[in-house]
């Protein structure tokens, strides 16, 4: 059964975009993450030229967050004046990261910044979250009691000016990391198609010290506004935001999710970071090959319409 | 599913063989085409056509005609676009796009339907003065292209790789009298048919000397769903982006509720 891409400009089969949709929404469920870092790469695997993949990633990142953050805005845990200095931030990053895609589409290594940008990103994170689940899982065995770093621990970030008192988390910071930090995350969504809270997530916790109770749902706060963003301005500037594509992936992506949820409460914390771990290596190894073997064709043809 | 193309044919049979004003004076020919519509629907199903086009040859020699003297192309040509050949090499281990030309205004797509093979119809000059056949199309670089050198390479890319994904096509043999001055054409448009004004062109070739040409223009649109998304997202970029905003708003909320556990 196919459908046609009115934006992608091609025919797909729609079983494999719903797949791909409950997939990554069942890992996303079980991990608590976005889930953009899976889908965007996932789509460029199966053709759909980048520029559209991370305009429609975006869009998909919006559904995933909203439902995610309701949930945390019923249990109060939105920190909303921390999450509207991160939002600020995040819409100067995403605008800059849109002006940067342009760009690179326009010369043409569109394609490779975003498949260098994922093989960096994946295999960092992945690599760190990997070393720190195996020594959580070895300790665990040992029944050693994991103890995390304690935040409170002042660094220089704490000795930043323009302080600013955020009542909910119980800290006194500076606004420049936190909006530094938005920004930061904002470019990643423009040019990836990425929510980003697989990287916001740590850093707000071990960079910042932000209590970790208010964390996820402020980040994805600040995710739904600046996914939001990026989706109208892709639409608005490159026309890259396939809808249709979008709303299977979304449909396929909050029903894989609630299966994912529960699949997820039965793993321990250390183990699912580990499998979390190995996902995120093996796309960015999958994308990492992709870009060193050679190529069977080393041509390729753009018209001024749709560019690849 | 096939669309059945209804012959339209003018009337072409009741023009006297008069000499044509525009024409050389020693060239009585007269080349007529006809199509059924001037209008093709792409529908979300569309998986390419093929289009018939039907002509008459006018005022011709019949002893010349009987020897199979004269020769036709016809040629389907899509909306012309600037189109750009980029060339990956390998740096620090890694393929990357390094080099690039663009060519000027070169079509989208193009079918080309003949009695025979274009290079034994007329002298490749010839066929290069009026650009028809991949081989001949005019691929004019456009900005800075250093000496030269790699020009011929980027032009052979480009037709390589225009054919191998089916949107240049070409079938020496498509063209078929059906009586002695009536001919049928062929001609295909790709499953992935551009929008826009499509041109077809024929010519007709008297003992390798061009003679008469004929000009009709295929409106190619897209319908129903397809075509009003691409419109919005094209015409109303805005309302077209907050409208998939909204939509993820409306999907992640009502998934919210429905599965709603405390």
């Amino acid at each position: 059964m196919t459908v046609y891409l009115p934006i992608a400009e091609l025919s797909v089969n729609i079983l494999i975009i719903l797949g791909m949709g409950a997939a990554v929404g069942f890992l996303s469920g079980m991990f608590g993450v976005g889930g953009g870092f899976l889908i965007t790469p996932l789509l460029i695997f199966y053709n759909i030229p980048p520029v559209v993949a991370v305009a429609t990633g975006a869009n998909q990142v919006v559904a995933s967050s909203i439902s995610g953050a309701i949930t945390h805005f019923r249990r109060g845990t939105i920190d909303i004046k921390l999450g509207t200095v991160l939002l600020c931030g995040g819409l100067a990053g995403a605008t800059v990261g849109i002006w940067i895609f342009a760009m690179l589409r326009r010369i043409g290594q569109l394609d490779l910044v975003i498949s260098l940008a994922y093989v960096l990103l994946l295999g960092t994170v992945g690599s760190l979250m990997l070393w720190e689940s195996i020594i959580a899982l070895r300790r665990a065995a040992k029944n050693e009691s994991v103890t995390l770093k304690r935040p409170g621990q002042h660094n220089w970030v704490h000795r930043l000016p323009l302080k600013m008192r955020f009542k909910k988390s119980k800290i006194y910071l500076s606004v420049i990391p936190i909006a530094g930090l938005g920004f930061c995350i904002g470019v990643l969504t423009s040019v990836m198609g990425v929510g980003g809270g697989f990287i916001m997530v740590p850093a707000m916790i071990y960079l910042l010290r932000i209590p970790t109770n208010v964390v996820v749902g402020t980040s994805l706060f600040q995710i739904i506004f600046v996914s939001a963003y990026t989706v109208i301005v892709q639409a608005t500037a490159n026309y890259t935001v396939d809808i249709v594509l979008a709303f299977v992936l979304m449909i396929a992506g909050v029903i894989g999710a609630q299966y994912g949820v529960r699949v997820g409460q039965r793993l321990r914390g250390e183990q699912l970071r580990a499998l979390l771990a190995l996902l995120v290596l093996a796309v960015g190894i999958r994308l990492a090959i992709e870009l060193v073997i050679p190529p069977k064709e080393i041509y390729s043809v753009v018209s001024a319409g749709l560019g690849f | 599913m096939g669309i059945v193309w209804r012959i339209l044919i003018l009337g072409l049979f009741l023009a006297a063989p008069v000499v044509a004003g525009a024409e050389p004076v020693d060239f009585t020919e007269k080349l007529d085409i006809g199509i059924s519509t001037d209008e093709i629907s792409i529908t979300s199903d569309f998986r390419g056509a093929d289009l018939t086009i039907f002509g008459a040859i006018d005022g011709f020699d019949s002893r010349l005609l009987a020897q199979g003297k004269y020769n036709i192309v016809v040629a389907l040509e899509g909306p012309k676009e600037n189109t750009t050949v980029r060339k990956k090499e390998r740096v620090f281990g890694i393929w990357i796009n390094t080099n690039s030309m663009t060519f000027e205004l070169v079509p989208e797509s193009y079918s080309l339907s003949s009695t025979r093979d274009i290079e034994t119809i007329a002298p490749p000059g010839d066929m290069n003065n009026m650009g028809i056949g991949v081989a001949h199309m005019p691929l004019t670089p456009i900005g800075y292209i250093g000496d030269g050198s790699n020009l011929t390479e980027f032009r052979d890319a480009f037709r390589r790789l225009r054919e191998t994904t089916g949107v240049y096509q070409r079938d020496p043999g498509g063209v078929q009298f059906i009586s002695s001055s009536l001919f049928k054409a062929s001609v295909r448009l790709p499953a992935d048919v551009p929008n826009g004004v499509h041109i077809v062109r024929a010519y007709l070739f008297r003992d390798g000397v061009f003679v008469a040409a004929k000009a009709l223009p295929l409106r190619v649109v897209k319908t129903g769903l397809e075509q009003a998304i691409t419109r919005a997202a094209h015409e109303q970029p805005f309302l077209y982006g907050l409208t998939a905003v909204l939509l993820a708003v409306i999907t992640g909320w009502l998934a919210s509720i429905v599965f709603r556990r405390d």
